[in-house]
């Protein structure tokens, strides 16, 4: 299989060979490889990645799927515009 | 501005539209987050009859339900509908935002039934990213809402039910369907649906996986080749499909973003597609006062999401003091009826995952992140 133009993480155009480079240099989790690579940090917010690195991981340190540890998750799910956040504080809208 | 809300439903498919309904009948105020611009789902796309009982619609076909649904919650005036509504984040608090064009909303409500419904899973092949390489929901989205023609010779991926339906309506929009591959030995959908698609002579094959696309510019063709009982490639049984298109139907996938933030615990089930989050019988979360119902919860099919939608609905209401007893009664007639729907054929596996979720053990995940207030 030629993994150097498989897409893992389409928003960010990385290959499976860049993934499993990041795996055999010893990042052992998705948080890990998003921050080397940003990979789930695109338009899709890890939708079509995240299990397909989880599925990498799990081969290479042969541990099942229900085990592998999942990314973090925080708000917003799909980026926006900053000056969306910016009018929403003007207005008050950072008050508990 | 914080707005105050009684029930808030994140979602307008099946479940959701079922959920906004329940708990309106019960005298909830509902207010309901769409991010498209009209509610319905994957409803709005489908142009085959359903499946059930007569309680779940059947014979009816799925954009016809949807249109029903939407038209009686819409003259509920206990129910507000926000469309191209997105749902941003759920908070540790119970605080939903949301994005309405260039407008961040924050709601507070006292009950939350998220109904996110799912994503269409990804593969990995080489030339995957080739222009040409679609979703099934995407190429059913194009036809029949757009009414574009996705392309001229399509290849499919996978024989789930999606897949053999959306290769029977592009064989109806005109495209010439190549064939279907399935990694699985078996067929995986309704064999009514693999019988029609086979009498239009498109070939199934089991056991045969798309080993890669090719194209310069986008896909001309894909070469596929069959798998052992392992699910590995056998070398030397390539073959090479001229098509424009794949289309993936590789299934689908829950969409739990919001619960994993808002601290719901979650489990793996592979049954049921993905990480889920735990829920009771009332479809409570553990996080008190957050509801999860349709394919959130696990893939099924749209009528069990209607129904699960009503069981999180009524049961919101009741938690709210509303209508109580008849909420109890109507909940427990739901609940009845889910069961009839998963004694069906693919009930099995359902039961099975859903056996899981409840069962204590299992590998336990919650969101990583913690919020610092």
């Amino acid at each position: 299989m030629s993994d150097s133009n498989t897409i893992l993480c389409r928003c960010e155009d990385l290959t499976r060979e860049r993934i499993l480079e990041c795996i055999h240099q010893g990042y052992c989790t998705i948080d890990e490889i998003k921050r080397v690579t940003r990979a789930g940090m695109g338009p899709c917010q890890g939708r079509t990645c995240r299990m397909l690195i989880a599925q990498e991981l799990s081969n290479y340190y042969h541990i099942p799927m229900e085990e592998v540890m999942m990314s973090s998750f925080r708000p917003p799910i799909k980026p926006i515009p900053m000056g969306v956040l910016a009018d929403a504080y003007e207005e008050g809208g950072d008050q508990k | 501005m914080i707005r105050n809300v009684e029930v808030l439903v994140v979602g307008g498919g099946p479940a959701g539209l079922c959920a906004a309904q329940a708990a309106a009948s019960m005298g909830a105020k509902v207010t309901m987050l769409e991010r498209d611009y009209v509610p319905g789902g994957q409803l709005v796309k489908q142009t085959h009859k359903f499946f059930g009982s007569e309680k779940q619609h059947a014979g009816e076909r799925g954009f016809q339900i949807g249109r029903m649904l939407l038209d009686e919650i819409q003259a509920d005036p206990n129910i507000e509908i926000l469309p191209e509504t997105t749902a941003l984040g759920c908070y540790e608090d119970g605080v939903i935002t949301a994005l309405q064009g260039d407008k961040h909303l924050k709601f507070r409500p006292e009950r939350t039934i998220l109904a996110t419904g799912a994503a269409e899973k990804f593969l990995a092949f080489p030339g995957n990213d080739l222009p040409g390489v679609y979703g099934a929901g995407a190429v059913q989205t194009l036809m029949n809402v757009a009414g574009v023609k996705p392309a001229q010779r399509v290849l499919m991926v996978g024989s789930g039910n999606i897949g053999l339906i959306v290769s029977y309506q592009l064989k109806q929009a005109g495209v010439e369907v190549a064939g279907v591959v399935e990694a699985a030995p078996r067929i995986g959908g309704y064999l009514v649906h693999a019988a029609k698609i086979r009498r239009a002579g498109i070939p199934i094959l089991t056991g045969w996986t798309v080993k890669e696309a090719f194209g310069k510019e986008q896909v001309e063709g894909a070469v596929i080749c069959q798998l052992d009982d392992k699910f590995q490639q056998i070398p030397g049984t390539e073959k090479t499909i001229a098509c424009d298109a794949i289309c993936l139907a590789v299934g689908l996938t829950p969409l739990t973003e919001l619960c994993w933030q808002a601290g719901c615990e979650m489990k793996y089930i592979r049954e049921l597609s993905g990480h889920v989050p735990v829920v009771s019988d009332d479809l409570e979360t553990t996080k008190a006062g957050i509801y999860a119902a349709g394919d959130v919860t696990g893939i099924e099919e749209a009528s069990s999401a209607m129904v699960e939608g009503k069981i999180a609905g009524y049961s919101a209401a009741a938690s709210l003091g509303h209508s109580p007893e008849e909420a109890a009664r109507l909940r427990q007639e739901a609940m009845e009826e889910l069961r009839q729907l998963r004694s069906g054929p693919t009930g099995g596996k359902i039961n099975a995952g859903i056996e899981k979720v409840k069962q204590d053990g299992g590998v336990v995940h919650v969101n990583l992140y913690r919020y610092s207030h």
